[in-house]
């Protein structure tokens, strides 16, 4: 399974991706994607509002099941993808670009140290 | 209570080695998926799929008192008119009315019927017959082929031609709600053109031994393997109850809305009581609810609420993708029960309108 080098990931399987504005967009890995089975349902927080690195922020549901989604980063949300919540399905289709979740204007960009590399996040998924 | 070890169907090999997502489920280790849950409802609403269901549990009864035996303990007429090859569902009830399970009799010939119950109960229906049998029908003899003959559920618009093209399988004589016996890829099998999706199909039931080539020619041929949890949404779609979800033991037929199921004019156990619903009326209903928006999907046990006010909780629901909606079904009081009631689900302690519809909430017939 698929996981680019150009982003870090936390344990719970969400990836973060520093944008050249100096914003990190948000989304979860193929891993938990495929885990997740179809995805029919996203739940982020609306743009302004603030998430803290390791905390709640929102719910993802599948057919089957419902997971918690976790901030990897700490700031504010600066957007949210429409595309998402009209086609959950991107999540599956395309989770490392197209089915991008949120993007975050992170109060320390060096939050994203302490996430795990994409060589670290390849161990837990095996 | 010891932890017993998963039993396994006939195919279980291949489930696994396709790669399937394997769950405990009535004591069986089942396929819950192969790949997506909702291109394999696809599959079945526009092409064909197929179903392992040789869970379900398969009773032989026959001798001299067989039929009068089911058309006790069954609430369709199982009466002599009703000819040998036909098919007919319906409910097993207690004393009070309360449901045992719903399952589909199936004459197989003169004295002997086959009666097939779901896995979760197939003990409690095995014990229930021969309870009865030793009681009242000493001329009745069961027995429990569940492990002899394996079930494939082959479900879709496309199904019958499919299986014509690989049985000696006759669509014109096997209409609906009837069974036959003949070869399906040459092998002996029982075809039932019975389901569980709302699409046309049969259910074959080869030997045991003969399954797993029957499930691999049907695959060669076109089918679409789908696992339980498109199988749980496709009957839902088609406002199939699923007993232990949307009924059970404390609920009658007639709050189940399944009083065309229930032959009055028969005497069955549990008609006394059935039969004073009916005069009094039921206090509560089960109705069928769609979300007035898509959203978070309200799941068995999530409150119905009038207002602010709680009225019943959710027993069955899930996001349809054949109607692009989250669908249900709940026991709301009586005068509820009508459609284009304005309900509030709770889900996950956020408020969700929802509407009550009639059922089903998706037909082949009028697609």
């Amino acid at each position: 399974m698929e996981i680019p080098a150009d982003r870090r990931y936390s344990k719970e399987h969400e990836w973060a991706l520093l944008e050249e504005d100096g914003t990190v967009r948000v989304g979860i890995s193929e891993f938990a994607a495929h885990e997740l089975g179809d995805v029919i349902f996203v739940e982020v927080p609306a743009i302004g509002a603030r998430v803290t690195q390791g905390e709640h922020m929102g719910e993802i549901e599948s057919v089957k099941a419902v997971s918690d989604l976790f901030a990897p980063i700490t700031g504010e949300i600066v957007e949210v993808n429409a595309d998402v919540k009209s086609k959950p399905e991107l999540v599956n289709e395309d989770p490392f670009s197209g089915g991008w979740l949120v993007r975050v204007r992170p109060d320390d960009v060096g939050d994203l140290n302490s996430l795990l590399d994409p060589i670290k996040y390849k161990a837990i998924t095996e | 209570m010891t932890e017993q070890p998963l039993l396994r169907t006939p195919l279980y090999d291949l489930h696994v080695e396709r790669g399937a997502r394997m769950v405990p489920f009535a004591g069986y280790d089942m396929p819950v998926q192969y790949d997506s849950i909702i291109a394999e409802i696809r599959a079945v609403r526009e092409g064909v799929g197929i179903f392992d269901v040789s869970h379900m549990g398969r009773f032989f009864i026959d001798g001299c008192d067989a039929r009068a035996l089911l058309d006790w303990v069954h609430t369709a007429n199982i009466n002599e008119e009703m000819p040998v090859g036909r098919a007919r569902y319906g409910l097993i009830c207690k004393r009070d009315g309360g449901i045992i399970d719903d399952g589909i009799v199936y004459r197989m010939s003169e004295d002997v019927y086959m009666l097939v119950a779901n896995a979760g109960n197939a003990t409690k229906v095995l014990h229930w017959l021969n309870y009865w049998s030793d009681e009242q029908f000493p001329g009745a003899r069961v027995s429990d082929s569940t492990n002899h003959i394996s079930m494939i559920a082959v479900q879709g618009p496309k199904a019958i031609e499919l299986v014509s093209s690989i049985s000696e399988f006759n669509q014109d004589e096997i209409k609906s709600f009837r069974i036959t016996r003949c070869l399906v890829d040459e092998r002996p099998s029982l075809v039932a053109r019975t389901g569980y999706t709302g699409e046309d199909g049969v259910e074959i039931m080869p030997h045991a031994g003969d399954s797993s080539r029957v499930w691999k020619k049907l695959i060669t041929a076109g089918a679409v393997p789908c696992g339980l949890g498109a199988r749980d949404i496709l009957r839902l779609e088609a406002g199939l109850l699923l007993h232990g979800s949307d009924m059970d033991e404390t609920v009658n037929p007639i709050e189940a809305g399944l009083e065309r199921f229930v032959a009055m004019d028969t005497d069955f156990c549990g008609k006394d009581a059935v039969k004073s619903v009916i005069e009094q009326g039921a206090q509560r209903h089960l109705v069928g609810f769609r979300t007035v928006e898509r959203g978070p999907v309200p799941r068995s046990h999530s409150p119905i609420l009038i207002g602010t006010i709680p009225i019943g909780e959710v027993a069955s629901g899930a996001f349809s993708p054949t109607l692009d909606m989250n669908i249900g079904l709940g026991y709301v009081p009586n005068r509820f029960a009508v459609p284009g009631t304005a309900l509030k689900l709770e889900v996950r302690g956020k408020p969700l309108d929802a509407l009550v519809v009639p059922l089903p909430f998706y037909s082949r017939l009028r697609r």
